[in-house]
């Protein structure tokens, strides 16, 4: 049966082309397609795919770019693994985009080849997350909010859902995601504050920002820790599992908990009451403010350095901190009463 | 039928089959319960149950349908994937019709999961493309999907229906401390489903047959091709619908996370129930207790103050073991299986 074989061969190979096609496993969207020589190109990696959060960002960016007139695509590995974010830098820098903007999901992986974007005449500033220790590898950091902050701001939320006492502890995503780390160690000085000194930390647990993970890190810190009195997670994969969590195991509002994630996440939960009240900051207005950000250290209109002020169209004043980072704003409470007015 | 069959199976391997690898996974379990338990009681704490009561459920009706799979000597690496594809289509079906009566969206669920288990089925059955290789392809592909499917955008809470949670949230009866959920529930009957079409029917004989020497079954008149494409159909829709069931035990459906590593916790908790990975051997009971083994461990890990660095290591560690203790105890002549 000569057309059989032929057909199967064939199959074969599509098959094996579309194995090729989708094992990158990466999602594309671009914008503007039609580059104009003239025209800056910025690039924005987030951290993985499919989180909504930085579907926020990407808005922020497209939102700048539109009224600029710059090219803007987005790029994400399927996974937030320390090296996942590597192929795709290389392949932007050789397309020649003029900007680079990138959630790192490694203090240090990157560096060489960001060194290597910067060698190319390319604008690189990182989104949402830094390189701790590694600031001389980007022209400068567009953070949330006052990292030591969150830490503190979180503390309060929770100590004073459960009267500034007992145990508590912390469902966090990854070990080596940098963002997460710096505010467990704010949280960790808001609790040496005399205030919060009748809090107990007794645990952090990481669920790497996977549903079954986190759910099973939750369920068993309930498990661990009878006496528990509230947990804290700074990520919304683990706050929305952690949330489930509670209300399987009944264990609310006995167990309080908070943490970061977006309204949309949570709207169900805070309107079932397992979760009184949790925190973020905008972040499409820190995808606006980088992308501008970018545009202007690009055009030379803006030059990055400790204690500079600079003013950006639509934006306004901001300056620069220790190691050229830009923070975009305090952290935003939502609860039973403010959620309805968010939308992302 | 039954008698020509006989030949290719064995009587014997049909009897011992059924009963004897699971009796070396159950000491296992009772082993790995009972040291986890002298490391720290609260292994067996009604909370700690409950959770693996929760976790099961989802393994064990994607594990079912790797069972068959690999029984035929094939393997599905598309499961994980195949979940998540159900799990977005089924949320985005929730976010438009609300009120999307259950058995419909369980019916969309097994349906869905019958159409992406055909094209596995074909893509081996039919142009010969090497199970591992063929469901590669297939993994990627319904991943693809998925992120195409949904734009990236994960199924937040707000658009699952609280009739499916409720799958998880409630149950029938409470044993003690312990509830039980539906969700639980529902995998027993997908369960009682499965064993029934393995090892009662003409069609489970027929796919260890094949198992075993696919030559000698299709030189015996065994349509290999209709039971071949059956096994990965079955398997197909027991994925799409843990696409529900993952659905309603996390209240939501990320594209990027959702069914990811069940592939590989599905293919370790057959092979760990005592299904030979090449082919031909292994009961669903087995299959069952894999799961429960692979849950309790995985439970077990937060559980006991196994730091987070290492629980990966651990985790792999023990399958490894397992599967060691249990091809030491298959050479001990007393607990031999006929069917090797």
């Amino acid at each position: 049966m000569p057309n059989r074989c032929i057909v199967s061969k064939v199959w074969v190979v599509l098959s094996l082309l579309g194995m090729l096609f989708f094992a990158a496993c990466e999602k594309r969207e671009t914008v503007q397609n039609n580059s104009s020589g003239s025209r800056l190109s910025v690039v924005y990696i987030p951290k993985n795919t499919g989180n909504p959060y930085f579907n926020e960002i990407v808005a922020g960016f497209e939102e700048v770019c539109k009224q600029q007139g710059c090219e803007f695509s987005t790029i994400a590995p399927s996974t937030a693994e320390a090296t996942s974010q590597i192929p795709i830098l290389k392949e932007q820098i050789q397309r020649g985009v003029n900007i680079i903007a990138i959630s790192p999901n490694s203090p240090d992986a990157l560096n060489a080849v960001l060194d290597d974007a910067r060698k190319a005449g390319i604008v690189v500033i990182t989104v949402d997350a830094d390189l701790a220790g590694n600031e001389a590898h980007r022209d400068a950091s567009v953070l949330p909010t006052d990292f030591s902050k969150v830490g503190e701001s979180q503390i309060e939320l929770l100590g004073s859902q459960i009267g500034y006492q007992g145990e508590i502890a912390i469902l966090s995503a990854t070990r080596d995601a940098p963002n997460q780390n710096a505010w467990i160690a704010g949280m960790k000085d808001a609790l040496a504050q005399p205030k919060y000194s009748k809090m107990k930390l007794v645990e952090i647990a990481y669920g790497d920002d996977e549903p079954q993970k986190s759910a099973t890190e939750a369920e068993g810190l309930l498990t661990k820790h009878p006496n528990l009195r509230g947990i804290v997670s700074p990520t919304s994969v683990g706050l929305a599992a952690a949330a489930q969590a509670l209300q399987i195991a009944n264990k609310y509002p006995s167990v309080a908990l908070t943490g970061l994630s977006t309204p949309n996440q949570m709207r169900k939960f805070v309107q079932d009451g397992v979760v009184k009240a949790f925190q973020l900051w905008s972040p499409r207005e820190m995808g606006r403010l980088a992308c501008s950000l970018a545009i202007s250290i690009k055009q030379g209109k803006v030059k990055p350095g400790e204690g500079v002020e600079f003013e950006l169209p639509e934006i306004g004043k901001r300056s620069f901190g220790k190691n050229n980072v830009v923070i975009t704003g305090p952290l935003v409470t939502f609860d039973q009463n403010t959620i309805n007015e968010y939308h992302f | 039928m039954g008698v020509k069959l006989s030949f290719v199976v064995g009587p014997a391997a049909v009897r011992s089959g059924v009963w004897r690898p699971e009796v070396r996974s159950a000491v296992l379990i009772l082993l790995v319960l009972a040291a986890g338990w002298l490391k720290d009681p609260r292994l067996l704490s009604p909370s700690s149950l409950n959770t693996v009561l929760l976790a099961v459920p989802l393994l064990l009706v994607v594990a079912l349908g790797q069972m068959l799979v690999i029984v035929s000597r094939g393997i599905d690496v598309s499961v994980g994937s195949m979940v998540g594809l159900a799990g977005i289509c089924l949320g985005l079906m929730f976010r438009s019709f609300p009120n999307l009566p259950m058995s419909l969206a369980a019916g969309a669920a097994l349906g869905m999961g019958v159409v992406f288990g055909l094209i596995n089925g074909l893509l081996v059955a039919r142009l010969a493309v090497p199970p591992v290789v063929a469901t590669l392809g297939t993994m990627s592909i319904f991943r693809g999907l998925t992120f195409i499917i949904s734009r990236g955008q994960q199924i937040d809470s707000n658009d699952i229906p609280n009739a499916l949670t409720a799958w998880s949230l409630q149950g029938p009866f409470k044993i003690g401390q312990l509830s039980v959920p539906w969700l639980l529930i529902i995998a027993l009957a997908f369960f009682a489903l499965v064993f029934v079409l393995a090892h009662r029917t003409v069609w489970g004989l027929r796919l260890f047959a094949i198992g075993s020497n696919s030559e000698a079954a299709r030189l015996r008149a065994v349509p290999v091709f209709a039971t071949v494409i059956g096994a990965y159909a079955i398997c197909g829709a027991l994925a799409g619908f843990a696409g529900l069931m993952y659905a309603s035990k996390f209240g939501f459906v990320n594209p990027a996370t959702a069914g990811l590593g069940l592939e590989l916790m599905s293919i370790a908790a057959v092979v760990v129930g005592g299904c030979d990975i090449r082919g031909g051997a292994g009961t669903v009971i087995g299959a069952f207790l894999g799961c429960v083994f692979l849950s309790t461990v995985f439970v077990g890990l937060s559980v006991l103050h196994i730091e987070a660095d290492w629980q990966q290591l651990v985790y792999g560690a023990v399958i490894i073991a397992a599967l060691w203790l249990d091809a030491l105890a298959a050479k001990w002549p007393r607990f031999r299986s006929a069917s090797r």
